[in-house]
């Protein structure tokens, strides 16, 4: 199968991938254990996992457009965000008449607002399946015509990574406005149902926490299928050399277009697995911080081999947790310490340092 | 010893350009230009220059350092657009209305005047992105290599003297190295006209005996342009020579001619 052929020749993949299913059998196991069982694994810890893989699934559409493609995104957050808000409209349309103010249809910010009607593009996402067909073509949406101005205008390099910073900031004032119909500041929340099942449920968790490592799985062998074709040569081709791409005949913007817009769309998905997960979505996840972070993450990782990224965005994750809890202001000077360290002595992050040791063991056989 | 592929008795069918569709060549001349000039910041790098080639022939442009060519080469390629001029690719095809990808899929190929390869990229890989072919994102998604162009690969591979180093990333061979490489890519495109900027630099006296060799077995079924520093290169070459001073033609002629020429002297020698 071509798939496997695939796999053959990546390493790092089989590792990933085999850790991923152990991971996914092994957590509904745990978690169905006695509660004073030792190694009985909380609700709370499965959540926490979840909301990781989809940092990881995140990272991984990262990855993709900066290390394959050379386009250091600073703004993919957003993509991220618009799949969560998406996925956030569906779970409000979910609570009914279980709000505060009790209207059938209208969400309680918008009661609170005096509105009368739910504005037309809240329309549609009372269905599931529109709101992840959303979650993905927003996105999606965004990053084609983005792209489409940015890459035909060639900017490139510092330049274009700081347009993505302004797109990303651009929305969060936008999302920040009540008009808007996004809820405001206070975002979406308050959360009930996901398909009729209560979101305080077990079970629901555990769902949620599945389909997280199974969209990462499937993200991670779709950009690799994409890597491992000829247009994922190409893709390189354009990060080395972007000029001698074009005069071989390549349509370089449209190359870019095509990645970066797959990679939005990854990015949407992860967002609109993300919110369930943690109950909200607000203006604070457009925040230009978050998409720098993601892209400290896949450094940290391992640029361009896509399961550093998710080891970079597990880890990172990992010990922001621990940290905030044990040093809650001393995160951010830690994690620049951190960037610091990797870049100066592992500048091919986690991932490079597990690749030499394979490349040593090779040539000592 | 020359590889069976370089003596002229022997052209193998892939080498020879297919035709392009609608490519007027029956006036023989291949490509038109006429009146270009460009300026950078105040500074005209081409000024009102004419440059005509004949289809097959095998041109050198010498010169000295910023006389121009490389630039007349990004005019050609789309790269540059002139501020006035024409630029004609046959009859059919107005260059300065194209860009660098159709300029490349209608048959125009291009080395750099300093090497660039794929270094990410093994030297197979390297020729395997530059094979004439389409280059639509869903026909490269979905592209695997036929028998036939494996075949053709190998003796591109061959031809190129980096057989053995086929499966090594580009970015570890040597200058000369990476100079055929990229020759390689081009003989891939399988262009009807060749631009060739300075291809000896950092080759050895045998590399650049042997790619006098190749461009002369591939001149008649190709144009080709070659810009080069190196006068006993040009000699070698043994073809019509433009002299390019301040953007624009000094003199035409034989090698002979040209090296005879006071103009040429003084502009050589005033450097
Ligand atoms: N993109 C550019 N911007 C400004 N000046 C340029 C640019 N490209 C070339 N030039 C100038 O134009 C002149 C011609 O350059 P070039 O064509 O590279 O010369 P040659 O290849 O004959 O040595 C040089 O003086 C060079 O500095
Ligand atoms: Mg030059």
């Amino acid at each position: 199968m071509g798939l496997l052929r695939m796999l053959k020749n990546d390493k790092g993949g089989q590792i990933f991938l085999g850790v991923l299913v152990a991971t996914l059998i092994a957590v509904p196991i745990l978690h169905a254990l006695p509660t004073d069982h030792p190694l009985h694994l909380s609700t709370y810890m499965v959540t926490l996992l979840g909301k990781y893989l989809t940092y990881a699934l995140l990272a991984v559409a990262v990855d993709l457009v900066w290390g394959y493609l050379g386009i250091l995104s600073l703004g993919h957050a957003a993509f991220f965000a618009l799949g969560g808000y998406a996925m956030g409209m569906y779970l409000m349309r979910q609570i009914g008449e279980r709000g505060v103010y009790g209207d059938p249809v209208l969400p309680d910010f918008m009661v609170f607002l005096n509105w009368t009607e739910l504005p037309w593009f809240w329309h549609g996402f009372d269905m599931f399946w529109f709101a992840i067909l959303m979650a993905m073509c927003l996105p999606g949406l965004l990053a084609l015509v983005f792209g489409w101005l940015a890459f035909r205008s060639r900017v490139t390099g510092v330049y274009l990574s700081i347009i993505t910073q302004a797109l990303t900031y651009a929305l969060m004032l936008a999302f920040f406005r009540n008009e808007m119909g996004f809820g405001g500041n206070n975002g979406l929340t308050d959360f009930k149902d996901i398909l009729g099942f209560s979101l305080q449920d077990d079970g629901v968790r555990v769902g949620l926490f599945i389909a997280s490592g199974l969209m990462l799985g499937l993200g991670y062998l779709a950009c690799r299928v994409i890597i491992q074709s000829r247009l994922g040569r190409v893709a390189v081709a354009i990060r080395d050399a972007e000029d001698r791409t074009r005069f071989i005949g390549y349509r370089v913007e449209r190359v870019k277009l095509a990645i970066f817009t797959f990679s939005a769309m990854l990015a949407g998905i992860a967002g609109a697995l993300y919110v369930p997960q943690v109950g909200i979505i607000n203006p604070s996840e457009f925040q230009p911080l978050n998409s720098i972070e993601v892209v400290v993450w896949v450094a940290m990782g391992g640029r361009a081999t896509l399961y550093g990224a998710v080891i970079g965005a597990i880890g990172v994750n990992y010990a922001k947790t621990w940290f905030t809890g044990a040093f809650p202001d001393a995160w951010l000077f830690a994690l620049g310490a951190l960037f610091v360290f990797v870049t100066l002595f592992l500048p091919r992050g986690i991932a490079g340092l597990f690749k030499h040791s394979l490349l040593r063991k090779r040539a000592k056989v | 010893m020359k590889s069976g592929l370089l003596q002229r008795d022997r052209v193998f069918d892939f080498m020879t350009p297919k035709k392009v569709e609608g490519l007027d060549l029956k006036h023989g001349t291949v490509l038109y230009m006429e009146d270009v000039s460009v300026t950078f910041e105040g500074f005209k790098a081409i000024n009102q220059l004419n440059f005509y080639l004949n289809t097959g022939e095998l041109r050198c442009v010498i010169g000295p350092n910023g006389a121009g060519k490389t630039t007349m080469m990004d005019i050609i390629t789309g790269k540059t657009r002139p501020d006035t001029g024409s630029c004609w690719f046959g009859q059919k095809y107005n260059l300065l209305q194209m860009d660098e990808p159709e300029i490349a899929q209608i048959g125009i190929g291009r080395k750099f005047q300093k090497p660039t390869v794929f270094e990410q990229h093994t030297v197979f890989e390297n020729l395997e992105l530059a094979m004439a072919g389409p280059k639509t994102i869903w026909s490269t998604f979905v592209a695997k290599l036929n028998g036939e162009q494996r075949d053709q690969l190998d003796q591109i591979l061959a031809m190129i003297c980096l057989t053995e180093e086929h499966s090594r990333l580009a970015g570890l061979l040597s200058h000369g190295q990476k100079q055929w490489l990229e020759i390689g890519m081009l003989l891939m495109q399988n262009p009807l006209m060749l631009l060739v900027d300075e291809p000896a630099a950092g080759m050895t006296h045998q590399e650049m005996d042997r790619t006098v060799d190749l461009l002369t077995s591939l001149a008649g079924n190709h144009s080709i342009v070659v810009v080069e520093h190196d006068m006993e290169f040009v000699r070698a070459l043994n073809s019509r020579v433009t002299v390019l001073h301040q953007g624009a033609v000094l003199m035409e002629g034989s090698m002979d001619a040209v090296q005879k020429d006071e103009r040429v002297v003084e502009v050589y020698l005033g450097q």
